[in-house]
């Protein structure tokens, strides 16, 4: 038993780059519970954090696209985005190479995973980051799902992604976090940018809250694409760690604030026994 | 149509701070690496935001090439809304615009 915490988060740029444009109420009772669930994780005592996001073209793209990527540095760098525009200080944050390529190995007996000892981190992992782990001083290994470029990894994919980082991180005698960072519905980067669907988002995190399976994988593109916009891809990430857990979610705070373009979303899952 | 190769660009100078600075010195240098048709190449001289969404650029990449260009986000967005207005619906990819062009979502 060594995976030892599992919780999803929102990781839109705005949370930071556009935090003063926010209402200063609303946004904060959201700081504060994205810190909390920061607490949480530190008191779980975990040796590494790995990190399951998707990321936005900052190392991969159609020229070579992997459905699933991990990283294998010893160290990483971020934000990749201009600092001043996401509002967080560039930096060095650790990684553990040894403990990804354990972790690696054994994923690869059940999933095809590309691996990459070179990862500038994009504000899906620094925008997460900078709440849970401020002081960068957890070591981090990255996962990435293609949420971007269709053909995009299919959601069946992204829960067998979830149930080998499960059993690979059984397997290994640190003490592993998981964290999936994304958003539900949202359309990012369009002038559409703050429409939120809170209907759609309520119905997926009670889904993923019950860890439903059958209906946590019930989704497809189109509909997604229609209802939950392109930014709904995203929902690959929190499907993984509904995977990886296995347990009851339990829902820490939502809402659609709409300068961060998107339903802004914090939860933890209990970690069940592996069936 | 070379969306791809417009992405690349997009893509590679987004990363690359090395790039960018040649990009600032050398504009037609860089884009004479990419294989591009004539409308995508003079969005990019022009720095046509709209026309490269409306192009089908993915809105990742077109979002942080508009922070690179040193656009705040109120004008980032009312210029993919002039693109659509000017040049009409977004013509690729899976970042089209399903609000009015009268619509101001989350007030921007």
């Amino acid at each position: 038993m060594s995976l030892v915490f599992a919780g999803i988060c929102s990781h839109a740029p705005g949370i930071t780059g556009r935090a003063q444009q926010a209402d200063r109420s609303i946004a904060g009772a959201f700081f504060h519970s994205y810190r909390s669930m920061g607490d949480e994780l530190a008191a779980a005592r975990p040796d590494a954090l790995v990190i399951v996001a998707a990321e936005h073209f900052a190392n991969f793209f159609m020229n070579n696209m992997p459905a699933f990527a991990v990283g294998m540095a010893q160290s990483y760098e971020g934000p990749i985005e201009d600092p001043q525009w996401l509002g967080i200080p560039r930096t060095v944050i650790p990684g553990n190479a040894p403990l990804s390529q354990r972790l690696i190995r054994e994923m690869m007996q059940t999933v095809d995973l590309a691996y990459a000892e070179e990862w500038k981190f994009d504000h899906g992992v620094m925008v997460p980051l900078s709440f849970l782990t401020p002081r960068y001083d957890l070591p981090v290994i990255p996962v990435n799902i293609n949420c971007q470029g269709p053909p995009l990894t299919p959601l069946h994919r992204a829960w067998a992604l979830g149930e080998a980082l499960r059993r690979a991180a059984d397997l290994v005698p640190e003490r592993i976090a998981v964290v999936g960072t994304g958003g539900i519905s949202h359309w990012p980067a369009t002038p559409d940018s703050g429409k939120i669907n809170e209907n759609w988002d309520r119905e997926f995190l009670q889904r993923w809250q019950a860890n439903d399976k059958p209906a946590l994988l019930s989704y497809t593109d189109e509909a997604t694409y229609r209802d939950a916009g392109q930014g709904g891809f995203e929902i690959r990430t929190f499907i993984s760690i509904a995977a990886a857990a296995q347990g009851r979610g339990s829902l820490r705070y939502y809402r659609p604030i709409p300068i961060f373009s998107v339903g802004c979303t914090v939860a933890t899952m209990e970690i069940a026994c592996r069936t | 149509m070379s969306l791809y190769q417009m992405q690349k660009f997009l893509f590679d100078i987004n990363r690359d701070d090395g790039l960018q600075q040649q990009f600032r010195a050398d504009m037609s240098a860089v884009l004479d690496r990419y294989r591009l048709d004539g409308e995508e190449r003079r969005a990019i001289e022009t720095g046509d935001v709209g026309l490269i969404y409306v192009l089908g650029a993915n809105g990742q990449l077109l979002m942080h090439y508009a922070a690179y260009l040193g656009m705040p986000w109120a004008d980032y967005i009312a210029a993919m809304r002039v693109g659509v207005a000017r040049h009409g619906p977004v013509r690729a990819g899976v970042y089209a615009m399903t609000t009015r062009l009268d619509e101001r979502v989350a007030d921007v």
